[in-house]
């Protein structure tokens, strides 16, 4: 593979819903060790963007590229067997199934032959996860599960990471241990990640790049300071941010 | 063991259909389990009786009990001995129950849809057993470790056989309906009941299939010399029955809540989509999911036959329900549920018939479940609604 080749390339994809129109034509790249973030009002097929990806809906228009493969019309559970991970909207923990196992959960197809080691990982990164391991996810805080979800994500120790608003309904405090987190990942590991906000201000300081979507359209993209810095950006996404 | 009252009215043990016809019977009935209770006013009456019990039924060696069986007065029979008996039997009829039970509980928690397919799959289960004794001449008079072999090699075949069903109904009847509205399913299911019932009806024949008992014999806790006469039977086929469905069950369990594949089985419950991001096949887990409960409902039609050495095509509704409501009593998606609501069934239903009357004892197992649903509308062990995210 080239170098300058993109680990996910997005061309000019269309999702419906029945024959409602959820993606208008999206074309979006990330590169292996980048921090990429979507930013966009509420309703503008972010997440649709994130499980489109991941083939769960397909799209109906376009194509996807992972590491050079066309994953377009992969089944979703194939695609996530490609080292793609993703902790989703509404993190969807196992509510009956004790943290580890939904931790375990992260690693069962992917291959993973050292899950004690990926589990050792994920109790350092968050480290409250390990004192509730034997308590059910559904009966985490919000902040717990939004943890859980990241880790869980992890563990079967993946190249992208696609991380869809995982500030949402949390505590600065955090959040902030969350961004920290995901931080460090790209740094000491390397890690691709695809992150999906709605709190733009500090989605923006993470990324190396940022997208803004509207109604199903990209309408800007530049690097992260470059979008912060820009009016327009400002009066639709920071208002009132920049906490 | 069959019970008769007298004058010798057709009976049945625990619900099942075992005799009808007026033939004489006796050629397919295990003398040792049959058991006459006579009522008499005097000696000479009983005497009597028990003359016409033994020529009706044409056996030598019919146990008869002239002691107590529900008094005049209606008043209800309170030994030990009795109630012992009563125990061991519901207790089996609950096993069989509760095999089947799982079947549903599973396929429930996983597609949120009730099979109604699945009573007949055990149907099939028995039928396929009984055509394989038969083929490969299986008798009690084989040695112990042959009888044994014969009946595991059965159990495979069988047990692959209803699997390879229970995968191609949810391939063709379910699959292509999920996302449809709710009750598609529902019909095509009834729709694979009827099929395979009648197809069993038109190519077995609707009569009774008889079976000679395979395992014949037992211990005797009572002899019959204690205040009531009665004499209390641990069959062995009982406790083959008993342990064989004690050792599924901890197996399945184990399965579903320590190995990868139950795991699987659970997150699909649980979070579908999620599953899938996760890389579970969730059709290949769905699919697993029926053959799994096809498995046990064979076991559970091979110990029905070999328990009441009768079958026909329509075992399988009666059962079907009665697994159905046991489900529904334990809290239905819940393992432990599908296998306390089936002892449960089988034993309300057994000690309804030893001591009210057989008429009503599906009555008694309906109210039961319907009083626990009022209580307790998720079943006895069914999950809490509040957990669903
Ligand atoms: N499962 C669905 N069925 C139908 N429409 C949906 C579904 N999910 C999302 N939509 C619609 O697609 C559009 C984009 O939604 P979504 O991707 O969730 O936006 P975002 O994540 O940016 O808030 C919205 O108009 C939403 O109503
Ligand atoms: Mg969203």
């Amino acid at each position: 593979m080239s170098a300058s080749q993109p680990l996910l390339d997005v061309r000019n994809v269309e999702t419906h819903y029945g024959k409602i129109i959820a993606l208008r034509g999206v074309d979006l790249t990330v590169n292996e060790g980048e921090i990429v973030t979507l930013i966009g009002a509420n309703g503008a097929g972010k997440s649709t963007l994130m499980m489109t990806i991941c083939g769960s809906p397909q799209a109906s228009s376009g194509s996807i590229f992972y590491d050079g493969e066309d994953i377009t019309r992969l089944p979703t559970h194939l695609i996530m067997r490609k080292s793609i991970a993703q902790s989703p909207e509404g993190r969807r923990i196992f509510p009956r199934m004790s943290v580890l196992e939904n931790l375990i959960m992260g690693a069962e197809t992917a291959g993973n032959k050292d899950v004690e080691e990926s589990l050792k990982k994920a109790y350092d990164l968050f480290p409250r996860l390990k004192e509730r391991r034997n308590q059910r996810g559904g009966t985490l805080s919000g902040g717990e599960q939004q943890m859980l979800a990241i880790a869980r994500a992890l563990m079967s120790k993946p190249r992208l990471l696609l991380l869809d608003e995982p500030s949402l309904g949390l505590a600065p405090l955090i959040v902030k241990q969350i961004f920290d987190a995901i931080r460090d990942l790209n740094r000491t590991d390397g890690l691709t990640v695809f992150l999906v906000e709605q709190n733009a201000y500090h989605a923006l300081k993470l990324a190396h790049r940022g997208y803004v979507m509207v109604n199903g359209k990209i309408t800007m993209s530049g690097t992260g300071k470059e979008l912060l810095a820009r009016d327009d950006v400002k009066a639709a996404y920071l208002e009132g941010g920049g906490h | 063991m069959l019970r008769f009252k007298e004058p010798f009215e057709r009976r049945s043990k625990g619900g099942w259909p075992v005799i009808s016809g007026t033939e004489k019977f006796s050629h397919n009935l295990p003398q040792e389990k049959i058991l006459v209770f006579i009522r008499g006013s005097s000696k000479r009456e009983l005497s009597q009786k028990r003359g016409l019990a033994t020529t009706f039924f044409n056996v030598q060696k019919c146990t008869l009990t002239t002691k107590r069986w529900l008094e005049p007065s209606g008043g209800l029979n309170n030994d030990m001995e009795y109630f012992l008996q009563q125990l061991i039997n519901g207790v089996t009829l609950g096993s069989i129950y509760g095999l089947i039970a799982i079947g549903y509980t599973m396929v429930y928690g996983i597609i949120g849809m009730i099979n109604f397919a699945h009573g007949d799959i055990f149907m099939v289960g028995a039928f396929i057993s009984l055509i394989l004794i038969v083929a490969l001449g299986v008798t009690a008079s084989m040695p112990l470790a042959l009888l044994i072999l014969a009946l595991i090699a059965i159990l495979i075949v069988s047990m692959a056989l209803t699997s390879v069903w229970g995968w191609t109904v949810e391939r063709i009847a379910y699959r292509p309906l999920r996302g449809s509205f709710r009750l598609a399913p529902l019909i095509t299911a009834i729709g694979a009941s009827i099929v395979l019932q009648n197809f069993v009806q038109i190519s077995q024949g609707a009569r009774n299939k008889p079976l000679q008992p395979l395992i014949p014999g037992g211990f005797t806790l009572s002899d019959g010399s204690g205040d009531s006469g009665f004499v209390v039977q641990l069959s062995y086929s009982q406790i083959l029955i008993i342990v064989v469905t004690t050792v599924l069950m901890i197996g399945f369990t184990t399965l579903i809540n320590k190995t990868s594949l139950g795991r699987a089985q659970r997150s699909c419950e649980q979070d579908r989509k999620m599953a899938s991001l996760l890389g579970i096949n969730v059709d290949r887990t769905i699919s697993l999911t029926f053959v799994m409960g096809a498995s046990l409902a064979s076991v559970a039609g091979l110990m029905f036959l070999i328990y009441y050495g009768v079958i026909d095509f329509y075992i399988g509704f009666l059962a079907g329900v009665k697994a159905f409501t046991a489900a529904v009593l334990g809290g239905i998606g819940s393992l432990p549920g599908a296998m306390l609501g089936g002892l449960l069934i089988g034993l309300i239903e057994t000690f309804w018939s030893g001591y009210f009357s057989v008429e009503y004892k599906d009555v008694a197992a309906f109210s039961i479940l319907a009083i626990v649903l009022i209580f307790m509308p998720e079943g006895l062990l069914g999950k809490p609604e509040v957990e669903k995210v």
